[in-house]
């Protein structure tokens, strides 16, 4: 039968020292909410599981000298939402962290757990890539750092090799007059997973023109996309109808998605339209509330 | 394989076990240490019969390891009433038949603690977005709305006269 | 909130029925303390798990238990041919008569899996690991068949053959059994219509979804007595059925009831129990088992999906001349589907002359259908009243008032053939109609629905026994688990007829070797069915306390009266004397001994149940999504004996049906094998997609119960359905036939709409 074994390393390079060794057979833990439900079906069979909640800095958030944000990677949804000064300059990536499952999976729940599942309906993804977060990897090579939406390569695949893992999140420092949205589609009114998510990352100028727009949808590809075009489509607007109506477009065209349980193909692409219109001008009326 | 020995608190008293790696900490509380409140309904963190608070927190059981319990605070369900005092929320899921099968309800009793610890006055839209986790196949959730906000005026009323 | 309108005149003054007391289990329940079907460990317990098919039909070429067997830790290893062959034996013990043949083979197959998850083989290990990584040492050989699950599909000629005795008109068919009602001449009466309504439905299985994984702890021991501890709506089935299918005399056999967390007909089947004896039997141990979430899904019985043709004929001004109704049922893998009583239920509100309603139970390679709430019923009433609806629209009537114009009364012959007697029918679509819900002002993108329905409700076989304590405390004994709050019924029943304050009885849930035989908590039989046993048994135990007190004042019995708790008389120098009680109890042990008294009896003049539902919606027209804003439940509940258990089975029922209606459904791949096994995709309602549901509770008291009692656990799930495609229909303009509304569905009948 199966060996199974369970540590929790307090320091990085323990962390990376058991992930080499034990290859192939170790699976990180952060949250849980995804690799238990894996090792209950069966799709995971872990031979050492490493938790990596007790190494330093993995759980908390702090802002760097410049504005910008630094988020440990198992710090959970619920920990986030609570975190006034991040809700308030990043209100799309904590609201899509905190739609994940229900309020007790976002007591567990994190960022790092959620991107490198690497499910191509991941709530937080879509407005990670659209803050331009970047992750902060570490492994036998030493550290470098990726922008988020180069983690996840296909479903259930990520581009971490033997021993890495991610440690940190970092967010941007914000301009004035920023602000993101992050909605989604599902059935019911909690619960799901995404048909579709949609975020959306604006500044503007002091005249409310649109000056840097960032759109990324989920579970409409294999991967999250991060959609230049509709980016594009609302940058020097005021969210007219015409920038929407380009923005939809785009959003629309740069559909990949497939027919399953959750959705069709023709479903998930009017659905991408609708959200990432209804994702911008929120977006755009959060910024415009921020001086 | 060798079995992990983890010390923790429930309920406010120290708890040890020995518990293989893989296994929940659902299954820790119901298997090793007999407290069979928390119930296992789907296993993969959908319908919250499982809940508990760690470290004040609500989370399902099943999607933590009982490894991970080491060193935390755990609340269950068999700690909520005091002394043989029922806790309100208890006493108001009674009084106003918030329960029929009742499988549910430690769960979601469990769950309407968290919510009053951390929001003594929620909206009707509140309470539910907060209970969403919690899957109630019997009463269509009118009575355990009704219960969980009567609860909370009346811990109000107790927190402002005292 | 809740209107309750009582009939006048013949309402008797009653102290606890109304009432509103805390249930007497509840406090176990909110504690955790409650033990339900998982719970118990016995000593030296093994844990049973099962081996399940991956094919969706195949047949069983060979099986090779002997790795598995020489595990380390198995003890205990068991295929279909453990099994005794029951042939075509028919056995009445769940909710009416099954073919034990069929219940045997669900528990295991035979020669042939006939759906993904169908089981066929067990063991019995030290522990659920080992128990599992046995099963993954068992080699199957199938010799993989060609599968069809949708009805349609399975009718059609040339269709995969799932069972190779089962011909129809002398062809090889998977339908097992066509049923007709009806009466009078159609085409004559269809040609003396005004206007014609058609339309053609579909709905696909969607399962009960009880909370509480089936469970079962099966203890044999060395002499062959067994004891069952298991959560199930009926110990006494569990035992027959168990007993049976297993091979085993039913005296043996002794089931302890655990609490049983939900079951809305999916429990009164046994699928554990005969695999834990049999397993236990040859391990000579107690045997555990539980199901796993994704293990309910694939091998418990949803209810069937349909396939329905509705035609209506009616004049000008609403009356109804005539109606043909066509329904085609899954049974799944063995027949059996509630399609007859989808039939006899269907037209029953409406005062109908002439009517064809035919059913088809036709096999299916899913799982076995199993009892859901009202069963058949909800199916039926989703096409029927959607026709109903179009028909208020076509004839620009109000869908209420089309209702009342042609409401079943007194005196109506059903379409199944029973009079309807003391009905409150029209009495809740009044009340629902003046509710003041349906004054709300409805608008843009929103609709409201209307639908009513009728189940007939049960009675049957109750034993209760009460016994009373020297404190005066009563002990009521029955077999009815309690699944949604009878323990404080009959404990409210006892005390009524007693006259004593309710805090003064004790309810249990009885095993079956301490009471007397019980069918199921089921077909909303219990306050009804078991009520009517524990009435009879206390006014049995007033006799007894009537004739102490009569022997303790010398007195002719005949002349004491039993008023307020007490007995009554006057003796011969007419002054009044009483005894209570507590003062008859107390001194039992001098006058004859404890008392107590049992009844067994099969309640009949079950009054059946009749809804009245509206619904108003909200839909997103760019994504189809659906937003309840408003339910309003309306039923006919006879006498409310704890009004609020009444209202909790009426918000019950009715989100279940609006589950069914926008969302829950069985996923099939192409292979057959169940893609929504997990609530993650299986989606039922959570508490923030819903409002409070408004009940309004009519009592129009049934004479043949002492208390006035009608069913009310079942009838309110056979509305939502319809009232849900009502309301979309009203809100979007597009007439919706088939379910769940999902918002795909929505958007894309939307989007063909304007095209």
């Amino acid at each position: 039968m199966a060996q199974r074994d369970y540590i929790a390393p307090t320091s990085v390079e323990a962390a990376i020292g058991a992930l080499t060794s034990a290859g192939a057979g170790a699976r990180v833990l952060s949250g849980g909410t995804d690799l238990l439900v894996q090792m209950r079906s069966g799709r995971a069979k872990p031979g050492l599981i490493v938790d990596l909640k007790a190494v330093p800095g993995a759980i908390g958030v702090r802002q760097a000298a410049d504005g910008g944000f630094v988020i440990g990677a198992a710090t959970s949804g619920a920990v986030l939402g609570e975190h006034a000064a991040l809700v308030k300059a990043w209100p799309g990536v904590v609201e899509a962290v905190n739609l994940i499952g229900s309020t007790q999976v976002q007591g567990r729940a994190s960022l790092a757990g959620n991107l490198c599942n690497a499910s191509p309906a991941a709530d937080s993804v879509p407005a990670m890539v659209a803050a331009r977060a970047i992750a902060v990897v570490v492994g036998p090579s030493g550290q470098r750092e990726v922008p988020v939406e180069q983690i996840p390569v296909g479903p259930g695949k990520t581009s971490l090799g033997p021993g890495e893992f991610v440690t940190e999140f970092k967010l941007p420092a914000r301009p004035a007059r920023s602000a993101d949205a992050y909605l989604r589609f599902i059935p019911r009114t909690e619960m799901d997973i995404a048909v579709v998510g949609a975020g959306v990352n604006l500044t503007l100028d002091a005249s409310g023109v649109v000056t840097s727009a960032h759109v990324s949808l989920g579970a409409v590809a294999p991967t999250v996309l991060l959609v230049a075009e509709a980016g594009q489509a609302l940058v020097g607007s005021k969210l007219d109808e015409a920038a929407l109506a380009k923005l939809d477009a785009a959003a629309r065209a740069a559909c990949r998605p497939i027919s399953d349980k959750r959705g069709t193909v023709e479903y998930r692409t009017q659905i991408a339209g609708v959200l990432a219109r209804r994702a911008a001008l929120i977006a755009y009326s959060r910024a415009g509330e921020r001086a | 394989m060798s079995k992990k020995h983890v010390t923790t608190t429930v309920n406010g008293d120290p708890a040890e076990f020995l518990t293989d790696p893989a296994t929940s900490l659902l299954n820790a509380l119901r298997d090793e240490l007999g407290l069979t409140g928390a119930k296992e309904g789907c296993g993969t963190g959908d319908c919250g019969a499982c809940s508990v608070i760690v470290d004040g927190r609500l989370v399902c059981s099943c999607l933590m390891l009982a490894a991970e319990a080491e060193g935390k605070r755990i609340e269950t369900i068999e700690g909520m009433a005091q002394s043989g005092v029922l806790h309100p929320l208890q006493q108001k899921f009674l009084e106003h038949a918030a329960l029929q099968c009742g499988f549910c309800t430690p769960g979601i009793l469990v769950a309407a603690k968290a919510l009053l610890d951390a929001n003594p006055d929620p909206t009707e839209t509140e309470t539910r977005y907060w209970l969403a986790g919690n899957l109630c196949r019997c009463t269509g959730y009118d009575k355990i709305i009704h219960a969980v906000m009567d609860a909370a005026a009346d811990m109000r009323q107790v927190r402002r006269a005292s | 909130m809740t209107d309750t309108l009582d009939r006048p005149a013949t309402t008797p003054e009653l102290k606890v029925v109304g009432t509103r007391p805390i249930r007497p289990d509840g406090v176990d329940k909110v504690t955790g303390r409650a033990q339900y079907g998982a719970d118990l460990a016995m000593a030296g317990q093994l844990h049973g798990s099962i081996l399940r098919s991956p094919h969706a039909h195949a047949r069983i070429v060979s099986i090779d238990t002997k790795k598995a067997r020489a595990l380390p830790g198995v003890k205990a290893v068991v295929t279909g041919a453990d099994f005794p062959d029951l042939g075509d034996v028919m056995h009445d013990g769940g909710e009416g008569v099954n073919n034990l043949g069929y219940v045997s083979n669900n528990v295991m197959a035979k020669s042939k899996v006939l759906y993904d998850g169908h089981a066929l083989a067990a063991v019995a290990a030290l522990s659920p690991a080992i128990a599992e990584a046995a099963l993954d040492l068992i080699e199957v050989k199938y010799e993989v068949l060609p599968h069809v699950i949708n009805v349609d599909a399975a009718m059609a000629p040339g269709a995969p053959q799932i069972h190779e005795d089962m011909t129809y008109e002398g062809q090889p068919s998977n339908i097992a059994k066509r049923y007709q009602f009806g009466r009078g001449d159609l085409d004559v009466a269809f040609a003396s219509a005004d206007v014609i309504v058609e339309g053609e439905y579909t709905t696909e299985p969607v399962h009960q979804g009880y909370i509480e994984p089936h469970a079962c702890v099966c203890s044999v021991g060395a002499d062959g007595r067994a004891d069952i501890w298991a959560s199930s709506q009926g110990a006494f089935m569990v035992r027959s059925m168990s007993a049976l299918v297993a091979g085993m005399p039913v005296s043996n056999v002794r089931v302890t009831p655990a609490e049983i967390g939900g079951g809305f007909g999916g429990k009164t089947v046994v699928y554990l129990e005969p695999v834990a004896l049999l397993l236990s039997k040859m391990a000579g141990a107690p045997v555990k088992m539980v199901m796993s979430r994704e293990e309910v899904f694939r091998a418990t019985g949803p209810t069937s999906g349909s396939s329905m043709k509705v035609r209506l004929g009616a004049k000008f001004d609403g009356t109804l001349v005539a109606a043909d109704v066509d329904m085609k049922f899954q049974a799944g893998a063995f027949p059996g589907s509630p399609v007859s009583a989808a039939c006899m239920t269907v037209l029953s509100c409406y005062d109908l002359p002439t009517m064809r309603v035919v059913g088809w139970d036709v096999v299916t390679n899913s799982p076995k259908v199993a009892a859901y709430r009202a069963p058949g019923a909800p199916i039926g009433a989703f096409a029927v009243e959607s026709a109903m609806d179009d028909l208020a629209l076509k004839l620009g009537l109000d869908p209420i008032a089309l209702r009342e114009k042609n409401a079943a009364r007194d005196g109506t012959v059903a379409a199944y053939g029973a009079t309807l007697q003391n009905i409150g029918y029209v009495e809740t679509l009044e009340a629902v109609r003046d509710h003041p819900n349906l004054q709300a002002k409805l608008g843009p993108n929103q609709g409201r629905g209307v639908a009513v329905g009728f189940w007939f409700n049960f009675g049957g076989e109750s034993s209760a026994s009460i016994h009373l304590g020297d404190d005066g405390s009563a002990t009521v004994a029955t077999a009815s688990p309690d699944i949604g709050g009878s323990r404080a019924s009959m404990a409210m029943m006892a005390a009524e007829t007693l006259g004593v304050s309710v805090d003064k009885i004790r309810p249990i849930v009885a095993d079956t070797a301490s009471i007397g035989h019980s069918m199921v908590t089921g077909g909303s039989r219990t306050t009804f069915a078991t009520g009517m046993a524990v009435i009879q048994a206390t006014e049995k135990a007033i006799e007894e306390l009537k004739r102490r007190a009569a022997m303790t004042w010398d007195v002719p019995a005949e002349t004491v009266e039993w008023k307020a708790g007490a007995a009554h008389c006057l003796d011969v120098k007419g002054e009044a004397k009483s005894l209570t009680l507590d003062q008859l109890a107390a001194a039992a042990g001098k006058t004859g001994g404890s008392i107590g008294a049992e009844v067994t009896l099969t309640a009949q003049g079950a009054g059946p149940g009749f809804a009245v539902h509206v619904c108003d919606v909200e839909v997103d027209p760019e994504t189809g999504a659906v937003t309840v804003l408003r339910y309003t439940a309306g039923q006919d509940v006879g006498r409310a004996i704890h009004p609020a258990y009444v209202e909790g089975q009426i918000q019950g029922g009715a989100v279940q049906g609006i589950g069914w209606a926008l969302n829950e459904e069985y996923v099939f791949d192409s292979k057959g094998k169940m893609e929504n096994a997990g609530f993650l995709d299986y989606r039922v309602p959570v508490a923030s997609d819903l409002p409070m549901i408004d009940t309004v509770m009519v009592e129009v008291p049934n004479p043949k119960h002492p208390f006035g009692v009608k069913g009310v656990g079942e009838v309110p799930i056979v509305p939502p359905l319809a009232a849900l495609a009502n309301a979309v229909r009203a809100a979007t303009g597009v007439r919706i036939n088939a379910l769940p509304l999902s918002p795909p569905r929505i958007r894309a009948a939307v989007d063909a709409a304007k095209a």
